[in-house]
């Protein structure tokens, strides 16, 4: 039977709820009537699902979504609710009816059917009364106060505090403007709660406690919001081609996903890179992308991770991912580079060859995106997704400026700010077509490239980029004549 | 590198290379790990693989653990198959060897597990 839900969300990320919360409805395929249109100015949304157990799959997935109640009453005032609880007490009609259809002259507000209270009045089943307030807060007792007035209810159960059968929420909400807080809340709800969403999870992934990161690592709300955006289950193939320390393998892993990452870096891929943590010295041996994936026991989605360079071919035509989540080098806390010499009739010597760490050209942001996108509409499977990042200043964003494909279709974009004049941008796409050839760099793509236009990474950046490869250079063959130290001592057993 | 990996790996970044597939394997350590057999997955990757190339590299390495050189029409079914298909895509590593590019010759190292694909920026002027 049809049930009308409050949906609460945390009140962050505020410009990705609709595009996460859009991406689990439609991945999961639910019918959703809307009783209130979404506004980004509430953290709630009102809405009627067929069952409770689609309720929860959606909340099975969602980062934002915080908690989930089955909605008894909502109104303008405290007194107002109360009194349509009362009503609804009466309200054997089976379904939600207003107030005008109860005869009451004056006055519309809707009212719940009594089954939803009843289901909830047996005399073994326990049951508390939470107090939640939003923007304004309140003493424990004012708290009890507050729930002392819902003491009409005809519950017999007794009373438990600590794991109830029955939890009953009361909501006010203060608006979400913390320095105009009003007297009285615009509105207020009540209503059993059913299930939250996966905010611990986003405890449980922090990178506080991530084995191995990078200085560009993503952090787990987000990673979980990309995997979710992607639509990525259980049984997918997901790539990441600038995988770094590999958090967005992370959450493609916790949702089901195998999982393949590549990188250019080769000391990041080998967890050979400075160490990232305040005060930690060398990196332990375990720190790589597989370790990660150990952590939480997802080890076995694991498939592999490449050392590549993305702005050249290396998967075989045909090969279909699942879905591509990835975070593209902006160039501003890691380099964004692609191998390539700026000396025209270079030549490397044969014994230079082995364990040559190539010199590397910028890799401008027009071109990683018009890659990424080709590659994306070559090797996606129809209807699958590409989420990715992009960096923009942000009063010259235009959203017909981004980029585009005309295998994809943009379905989402939600804006992260980083600074006053910076933002980047989560952009999902979807494959609508197949057969379409690559579609050439447009140089004109680069109307808000955010490297040339805010980050001056003139001169200092090239001395950076040489000091740096003289470091590779030097790390990476000690590091080569260990291994290969070991494996002769083991030849030699 | 395990062998579903492989299967995937072309060389194509070369010049004057057109497939670049399969490369061939040399491999001087090989390690089989445990890992969740998971059938689901299995028999929906199976369609997207190159069989041959990949009896082939598991045979070269001395690792085709039973796998029959063809695909078995009705391996959903096929426990047994998808176990050994299983052990061969997913729990058999390559750790430390090469891949040797079919047209050129170019070999790329594996170390450690992870494959180096990188060219030299002689090689991508
Ligand atoms: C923003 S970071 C990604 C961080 C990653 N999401 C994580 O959680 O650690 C971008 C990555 O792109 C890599 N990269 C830069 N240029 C590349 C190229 N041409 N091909 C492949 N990877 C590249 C960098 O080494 C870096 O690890």
């Amino acid at each position: 039977m049809w049930r009308r839900y409050l949906l609460w969300f945390a009140h962050e990320h505020i410009d990705f709820r609709h595009a996460e919360m859009q991406s689990i409805i439609s991945m999961l395929d639910i019918p959703v009537k809307y009783i209130e249109e979404p506004s980004m100015k509430k953290p709630y949304w009102i809405v009627e699902l067929p069952t409770e157990d689609h309720l929860k799959k959606i909340a099975n997935r969602s980062v934002l979504l915080k908690s989930c109640i089955e909605l008894w009453s909502h109104a303008k005032t405290e007194s107002e609710l109360h009194e349509n609880l009362k009503q609804a007490v009466k309200n054997t009609s089976g379904k939600w009816l207003t107030t005008q259809d109860l005869g009451v002259v004056g006055s519309n507000s809707q009212i719940c059917p009594s089954e939803q209270i009843e289901a909830c009045c047996d005399l073994k089943k326990s049951f508390k009364v939470d107090v939640e307030t939003f923007c304004k807060h309140f003493t424990m007792k004012e708290k009890v106060h507050k729930i002392e007035n819902f003491s009409y209810l005809p519950l017999k159960g007794p009373v438990k505090l600590k794991n109830p059968d029955i939890i009953l929420s009361y909501f006010e909400f203060y608006g979400v403007d913390p320095n105009n807080v009003p007297d009285k809340p615009y509105d207020v709800f009540f209503g059993r709660w059913v299930t939250d969403g996966q905010r611990d999870l986003i405890q449980h992934h922090s990178l506080k406690r991530r084995h191995f990161i990078g200085n560009t690592s993503m952090d787990a709300q987000l990673s979980l919001i990309m995997a979710n955006q992607a639509q990525i289950t259980s049984g997918h193939i997901v790539l990441d081609p600038f995988v770094g320390s590999g958090s967005l393998l992370v959450a493609a892993g916790h949702f089901g996903a195998h999982v393949w990452g590549s990188d250019i870096d080769f000391m990041m891929l080998h967890g050979r890179t400075r160490p990232t943590r305040v005060g930690q010295k060398v990196r332990a041996s375990e720190e790589s992308i597989r370790g990660n994936m150990k952590q939480y026991s997802i080890d076995s989605r694991y498939l592999d991770v490449v050392i590549s360079d993305f702005s050249l071919p290396m998967w075989r035509e045909g090969l279909k991912f699942d879905a591509i989540v990835t975070d593209p080098p902006y160039g501003v806390r890691e380099p964004a580079e692609k191998i390539g010499i700026e000396k025209e009739n270079y030549t490397l010597s044969e014994e230079h060859q082995i364990n040559h760490i190539p010199s590397k050209v910028e890799y401008g942001l027009p071109h990683i995106y018009s890659d990424l996108l080709n590659f994306a509409a070559r090797h996606l499977e129809m209807g699958r997704r590409l989420v990715c990042w992009y960096p923009l200043v942000r009063e010259e964003y235009k959203e017909d400026e981004l980029p585009c494909h005309p295998c994809l279709r943009l379905v989402g974009n939600s804006e992260q700010v980083l600074s006053k004049l910076t933002a980047r941008r989560l952009l999902t796409y979807e494959k609508v077509h197949d057969n379409v050839p690559n579609i050439p760099v447009d140089p004109n793509s680069a109307a808000h490239n955010f490297r040339e236009k805010y980050f001056s990474i003139g001169e200092i950046s090239r001395k950076e980029r040489k000091e740096r490869k003289a470091a590779e250079i030097v790390a990476n063959a000690a590091f080569i004549a260990l291994a290969h130290n070991k494996k002769n001592n083991l030849h030699d057993k | 590198m395990k062998l579903i990996t492989h299967n995937m790996l072309t060389s194509k970044c070369l010049k004057g290379v057109i497939t670049g597939y399969p490369l061939a394997i040399t491999a001087t350590v090989v390690k089989v790990s445990e890992v969740e057999y998971n059938p689901e997955f299995i028999s929906r990757i199976i369609p997207k693989l190159d069989w041959e190339v990949l009896w082939k590299a598991a045979d070269s390495i001395g690792h085709n653990e039973g796998l029959p050189p063809t695909i078995d029409p009705k391996f959903e079914d096929n426990e047994e198959f998808l176990r050994k298909a299983h052990k061969v895509l997913l729990e058999v590593e390559v750790e430390e060897g090469y891949l040797t590019c079919p047209e050129s010759g170019r070999q790329f190292p594996i170390t450690k597990g992870i494959p180096n694909m990188l060219l030299t920026e002689a090689e991508v002027q």
